[in-house]
């Protein structure tokens, strides 16, 4: 009865959902099934975390199929772990929709489709079965889409095409992977597949197959050739969606990487290699881009692509210390990144632009707040004993030993940039006296208290979250020890999905 | 442009269509069929209705939007996979009851899923052409 | 049969990855549509397009061994046909409101500047 619990953080996304769309129109309504929701969600999603780390990993073949020919469920370490993440960011966001998001996007159903991006989300770090994560990717990218164009500005149109068309191709790119994973297999249960990939003769294919998925995973998790699509529309739509955006979806991408490269491929050299030269190559040019940038958006855009470089670059060293910080650095990554993009959104409510030179003189109004931003900013930069700083002396310690120099110098100027460019901001939005020709729109201030509180509510969750995973990180040590664990050594999981 | 030979036989093929439909819907679970192409056929029987009579007689033949259609059919969907859950059983395990019935065949959590897929493709390709072809004025 | 099937493959990724590296957005969404089809199409030739390679039931049973052909690969095509049904539609609404408010067909013209950022 307890395997049922793995599909609940998927199904209770899916009936909220379907009572938002009865209640089309109805905002309210809509707003309070939404974050009432996305607690239940985030608590389903904590009892199958607690269960899965005191019990082990659980399986649920749908449809009563035995194991390599059902669909089948698997909530491991890793899955739980990103989906009480997904759970955590979803029920924050909710929050900072219902109330920061205007009346017209809502009219438009942007709720439902919200929940329809989280239920896919959940899908896809839940399921063992390689064509159904292709699935719940679709799921995914369908609700994006709709959330980005939501509202029709004629930048965010522009930037759904491009975002549009990469990630139908990334999906092309994947699907063609499985199709020559079946033809080579006959299966598609990645614990199957991964007994089975052992005894295929033709290796070559085996290589051409994994630079398939990485080419796919790759456009999704935005890394350096594939990586354009994303600082041209991230900064587009309004926070709360690029806060889900930015926070997950890259995320997903890598969490793919990982999944994949463990269970199926066992990376060799050349893709070791492969990795290793996109890692570096995305925090350089992610670090540069974010460089110049001024408007906050676009420079946080440039910041996810230069930090996933950092993740690659953990999967690329590939050993079990290296996967460590990588694991860390994912649970860092989306706490940090949803709330830089719900800043960005509050800032945009106190000022009503987010360009840097228009913006000024916000600690000397609001210190309490600009103080809980501070931290926020102080954790993505990674000061000790913050949430940032832990996962880096994992990743720097093996690509020491592991002799990857170039990595240890993008390592250390990818961190230096995003303290500099995070310095900058600091002194434009907050120090620096409010220029004397901008005429300030300030929408925050006229509102009631209790929607500046839920404004503001969001933000202290994620930062209390950063907080606590820096300061009890011996905790998360535990966690991510077994996670990585887990996937270099995938029998446990094998034996879950066979039921063993 | 109203063609009268299209409205004429639009009248008929209409109410044909939409049989032709649920005889797919039905017999989908052993032979080719089921609720996604049931649905599609359904759709175009209406597709073919504003063809011949606009957008806004159609819609007014549906008297309710399609979009409504959607959360009714995943509703179906969903409580349908969820049964077997209810005996004890993983989500959408096949559950059939005993015995023919007339018409339909065996009734079982499959038929219902279909149904709510059926319903839900009719929602979302409506929606989708009514929304391309209004935007249009 | 099965040359004829890779011939068309070579053919759509070709038309595919032509037409996707044009400027006009109604040719790249047809590039990705060809791109698709050729997609399924592979997984159909990589299932093996064979009679008689049932899916679950060993050689050694004599069930089901005539005339049934593989049934996961048509099932991974239908999925994918009705999730690129769905995106297509989406990307042609997409593209009538990108030409309704830019009126060009022009991608290289998609491009707000920095400047007017807010």
């Amino acid at each position: 009865m307890s395997d049922n619990l793995i599909l609940a953080p998927v199904f209770i996304h899916l009936f909220i959902a379907i009572f938002q769309l009865i209640a089309w129109r109805k905002t309210v309504t809509q707003r309070i099934l939404s974050v009432g929701g996305a607690l239940v969600a985030l608590i389903s999603a904590a009892m199958l975390f607690t269960h899965v780390y005191v019990h082990g990993t659980i399986t649920l073949n749908a449809s009563n199929w035995k194991a390599p020919f059902s669909i089948v469920f698997v909530a491991d370490l890793l899955g739980a772990t990103m989906v009480v993440l997904t759970s955590i960011a979803g029920f924050a966001v909710s929050i900072f929709s219902a109330t920061g998001l205007s009346r017209q996007r809502m009219l438009y159903g942007y709720f439902p489709i919200f929940h329809f991006l989280l239920m896919g989300l959940n899908g896809a770090f839940l399921t063992g079965d390689i064509f159904n994560l292709y699935v719940w990717f679709e799921v995914i990218i369908i609700a994006s889409f709709v959330l980005m164009t939501l509202g029709g500005r004629r930048n965010q149109l522009e930037g759904a095409l491009k975002y549009m068309s990469m990630n139908i191709l990334a999906s092309m790119f994947f699907l063609t992977g499985i199709g020559i994973l079946y033809g080579m297999t006959g299966s598609l249960n990645m614990a199957d597949l991964s007994i089975k990939m052992h005894d295929v003769q033709n290796r070559s294919l085996v290589g051409i197959t994994s630079v398939f998925f990485i080419l796919g995973f790759g456009i999704k998790s935005a890394v350096f050739p594939l990586y354009f699509w994303l600082p041209s529309s991230y900064h587009t739509p309004p926070s709360a969606v690029a806060a889900t955006f930015g926070g997950l979806l890259t995320k997903v991408g890598i969490y793919a990487i990982l999944r994949v490269n463990s269970l199926i491929f066992i990376p060799d050299d050349f893709t070791k290699k492969l990795l290793m030269v996109m890692a570096v190559l995305t925090i350089l040019t992610g670090a540069f881009g974010s460089l110049n940038k001024m408007n906050i958006r676009r420079l946080f855009s440039y910041l996810i692509v230069c930090h996933i470089g950092f993740m690659v670059g953990g999967i690329a060293i590939f050993t079990k210390l290296a996967l460590m910080g990588t694991v860390f650095y994912l649970i860092h990554d989306i706490m940090v990144k949803t709330n830089m993009f719900l800043i960005s959104g509050v800032i945009m409510q106190l000022r009503g632009v987010i360009t840097m030179e228009k913006l000024g003189g916000l600690y000397k109004e609001y210190p309490k707040i600009s103080l809980l931003i501070a931290i926020v900013l102080l954790s993505l930069v990674g000061i000790p004993p913050l949430s940032g700083f832990w996962p880096k002396v994992y990743l720097f310690r093996e690509a020491f030993t592991g002799q990857h120099y170039f990595f240890v110098a993008a390592l250390i100027l990818g961190s230096l940039v995003t303290l500099y460019v995070i310095a900058k901001m600091w002194a434009e939005v907050f120090w620096k006296d409010i220029p004397a020709d901008v005429t300030v729109d300030n929408k925050f201030e006229p509102l009631p208290f209790l929607r500046k509180l839920l404004l503001l509510i969001p933000i202290g969750i994620l930062a209390i979250a950063s907080v606590y995973i820096g300061l009890n990180a011996e905790a998360i040590v535990q966690i991510v020890d077994r996670i990585a664990e887990e996937l270099i050594d995938t029998s446990s999981y094998i034996n879950a999905v066979f039921k063993k | 442009m109203r063609s009268s030979i299209l409205q004429t036989a639009t009248r008929y093929l209409l109410p044909i269509l939409l049989l032709f439909s649920i005889f797919l819907l039905l017999r989908g679970h052993y032979y080719p069929g089921g609720g996604f192409v049931g649905g599609l056929v359904a759709s175009i029987a209406f597709v073919l209705h504003s063809f011949a009579n606009g957008t806004d007689a159609t819609m007014k033949l549906l008297r309710k939007k399609p979009l409504s259609l959607i959360p009714v059919g995943l509703g179906v969907a969903t409580l349908s996979v969820l049964v077997p859950v209810l005996v004890g059983l993983p989500p959408m395990t096949g559950l059939w009851l005993e015995g023919d019935f007339p018409i339909v065949g065996s009734i079982g959590t499959a038929l219902f899923f279909d149904l709510g897929v059926y319903l839900v493709v009719i929602g979302v390709v409506l929606t989708i052409l009514f929304t391309i072809s209004l935007t249009d004025d | 049969m099965e040359l004829l099937l890779i011939l068309v493959i070579g053919l759509l990724y070709t038309g595919g990855v032509y037409f996707i590296l044009r400027r006009s957005m109604v040719k790249l969404l047809l590039g990705i549509m060809l791109l698709g089809s050729a997609t399924n199409i592979l997984i159909f030739v990589l299932g093996a397009i064979v009679k008689a390679k049932p899916p679950i039931i060993g050689s050694a049973q004599e069930v089901l061994n005539k005339t049934y052909a593989d049934p996961v690969p048509q099932a991974l095509i239908l999925t994918a046909i009705v999730i690129s049904f769905a995106l297509t539609a989406f990307a042609i609404v997409l593209l009538k409101r990108v030409y309704a408010l830019l009126e060009t067909d022009d991608l290289d013209n998609l491009n707000t500047p920095e400047e007017e950022d807010i």
